[in-house]
C-alpha cells in the first residue's frame, strides 16, 4: 500500500514564530481565511516572561518570552470554537502510522520536533531543543513533504529523519505529538471578537497577577536582580554568556523581534480595528516601545559579551533598563485590563 | 522598530532563510519584514559555540589524560548533558555519571555500549576506540 499523495491545495504560510505559524496556517487550510500570526498570537495569549530560578538551559539561564509550548495552537482554536485533535504515541512505527493515515485522508497536520536532528538546520542552531513545530502536509517518493513555518519556502524530509526529530528526548519530548484542527465550522466576527477580548484578559492575568516573583511582568524584575549579581557571581566570560542567552531568547528567528513584544503591538492593531476601539492602537504604541527597549538592552548586553563593557556600571545599566521595560509593560497590561473590553 | 532600522547582517542564517520580523512602515502601521539577521545575535550565537567548543576540547583532553571515558568527550560534542543522555539511553542518571570513569567503562557490555552509540550517532568501534 502507498500514501504518497500530496495535499496539493495547501498553502506555506512564513511566519515569525512556528507554533503561530502553523496555527494560522492550518486554520487557513480549513476555510478562516481571515486567521493571521498576530490574531493567532494574540487570541493564544502568547506574550510572556518568565524566568525558571536555579535551572540552566544549555549552560544559560532559563529565559522565556512566550507562553508554553502548545498553548497557543489549542487557546486559538478553542476560542473561535474549532475542535483540537491532538495525540502522543509510545513508539515511532504507530506515530508514523497514525501520520501516513492522516496525509491519506489529506489532512495537513502540525508536528513537534526536536531541532538537534533536524537536517535542514543550519549546524549553528541546532541545539538540543524540543518545542518546534512544523506541518507535514504530504509524502511523495519516501520523503515526508513539510512546511516549517520560520522559513521562506517548503522542504522535506526523509522517513528516518523525520520519525527521529519526532522522537527526540529530554525536556518537552514531543513523543511523536502530532495535532491539528477538526470541526472547522464558520466563524463570525462576533466570535473574532469574544477571542480576542478573551486572549487579552488571559495575557492580563499571565502577565499582572501570576502568584511568585519571577513570571509576568515580575520576572523581569527576577532577571534584573540577578543581572546586578552576574558579574561578580559567575566572571565575566560566564555573565557574558548568560546575557548572550537572554540575547538569542529575546531575538533570534521566531520571535519576530524585541522579544515578541512587536507582535503583540501588531495583535493589538488588528484587534483595535476589529473591536473599533482606538484606545488599543495607544496600548499597541507602549508594546513597540517595550520592544524598542529590549532591543536597545541586546545591544547593551552584546558590549558585555564582545568584551567592550566590562565594569559593574554596565551590569547596573542592563539591570535599571529592565525594571523600565518591567514598569512599561505593567503600565500596559493594566491599561488593558482597564478598558473593561467586551463589557 | 522602524522598516528601515531593520538589520540585515548576514549570520548562519544566509543560504537557510531569511526571517519575518515585524515592523512599523512610514504610516506608523505593523507589517511584516524579512531580515538577513542581527550583528547582536549573531555574536550572542557565535559566543555559545566558542563556549561549546571549549568544553569538547576539555573533554578531549580529559579522555587523552585517561579522567574521562568517551562517554564524557561524545556527551559534549553532541551538546548533552546528563538528564538527556539518559533519555537517549534509557540509563539512569547515577549510572551515565559512572560510566565516565574510563574504567568502568572498560568493563561495559556491547549491549550498553551500543546505546551510548546510538544515541551519539556513532558506531560501536568508533565510541570503544576513541583515544582523544
Amino acid at each position: 500500500m502507498s500514501y504518497d499523495s500530496q495535499i496539493e491545495e495547501f498553502q506555506h504560510v512564513q511566519t515569525a514564530h512556528c507554533e503561530n505559524g502553523v496555527t494560522t496556517a492550518l486554520l487557513r487550510h480549513n476555510g478562516l481565511d481571515f486567521m493571521t500570526e498576530p490574531l493567532a498570537f494574540g487570541m493564544g495569549s502568547g506574550l510572556f516572561y518568565i524566568q525558571i530560578p536555579f535551572l540552566t538551559v544549555n549552560n544559560g539561564p532559563a529565559i522565556s518570552f512566550r507562553t508554553m509550548p502548545g498553548a497557543i495552537f489549542k487557546r486559538t482554536c478553542k476560542s473561535i470554537g474549532v475542535d483540537v485533535k491532538s495525540k502522543r504515541f509510545g513508539s515511532p512505527e504507530s506515530a508514523e502510522e497514525f501520520l501516513n493515515k492522516k496525509i491519506s485522508e489529506h489532512v495537513p497536520v502540525g508536528c513537534q520536533v526536536g531541532v538537534f536532528h533536524l537536517t535542514y538546520f543550519p549546524k549553528e542552531y541546532r541545539f538540543h531543543f524540543n518545542a518546534h513545530n512544523i506541518i507535514v502536509y504530504g509524502k511523495e517518493e519516501g520523503r515526508y513533504l513539510l512546511s516549517d513555518p520560520t522559513m521562506e519556502d517548503v522542504t522535506s524530509l526523509s522517513v528516518e529523519e523525520l520519525n527521529k526529530v519526532r522522537f527526540a528526548k529530554g525536556t518537552f519530548a514531543p513523543k511523536g505529538h502530532i495535532y491539528y484542527p477538526e470541526n472547522v465550522g464558520t466563524v463570525s466576527d462576533e466570535m473574532i471578537r469574544k477571542g480576542i477580548v478573551k486572549g487579552i484578559r488571559r495575557n492580563v492575568r499571565d502577565m499582572l497577577h501570576i502568584p511568585g516573583s519571577f513570571a509576568g511582568v515580575d520576572g523581569i524584575r527576577y532577571t534584573s536582580n540577578n543581572i546586578r549579581k552576574w558579574r561578580d557571581k559567575l566572571g565575566l566570560k560566564k555573565a557574558g554568556l548568560f546575557l548572550g542567552q537572554i540575547v538569542r531568547m529575546q531575538e533570534e528567528i521566531g520571535t519576530g523581534g524585541g522579544g515578541f513584544r512587536f507582535l503583540y503591538g501588531a495583535f493589538l492593531e488588528e484587534a483595535a480595528a476589529y473591536l473599533q476601539d482606538d484606545r488599543l492602537i495607544g496600548i499597541s504604541e507602549e508594546f513597540t516601545k517595550s520592544g524598542d527597549m529590549w532591543r536597545a538592552g541586546a545591544i547593551q548586553m552584546a558590549g558585555v559579551y564582545k568584551g567592550r563593557l566590562t565594569e559593574q556600571k554596565s551590569f547596573d545599566e542592563i539591570a535599571d533598563r529592565l525594571l523600565e521595560i518591567r514598569s512599561v509593560e505593567k503600565e500596559a497590561f493594566q491599561k488593558l485590563s482597564k478598558l473593561n473590553l467586551g463589557k | 522598530m522602524k522598516k528601515e532600522d531593520l538589520p540585515q547582517d548576514p549570520g548562519a542564517l544566509a543560504n537557510f532563510t531569511r526571517e519575518v520580523c515585524y515592523v512599523k512602515n512610514q504610516d506608523g502601521k505593523y507589517e511584516t519584514a524579512l531580515s538577513e539577521g542581527w550583528d547582536v545575535k549573531k555574536e550572542a550565537l557565535d559566543n555559545a559555540w566558542v563556549d561549546v567548543n571549549e568544553r569538547i576540547e576539555e573533554a578531549r583532553q580529559g579522555v587523552i589524560n585517561g579522567e574521562k571515558s568517551p562517554v564524557y568527550y561524545f556527551m559534549e560534542l553532541r551538546l548533552m548533558d546528563i538528564p538527556l543522555l539518559s533519555g537517549y539511553t534509557g540509563f539512569l542518571s547515577f549510572f551515565v555519571k559512572r560510566h565516565f570513569k574510563p574504567s568502568v567503562f572498560k568493563g561495559l557490555s556491547d549491549t550498553k555500549l551500543k546505546k551510548y552509540a546510538d544515541a551519539f550517532d556513532i558506531t560501536l568501534d568508533e565510541l570503544k576506540n576513541f583515544k582523544g
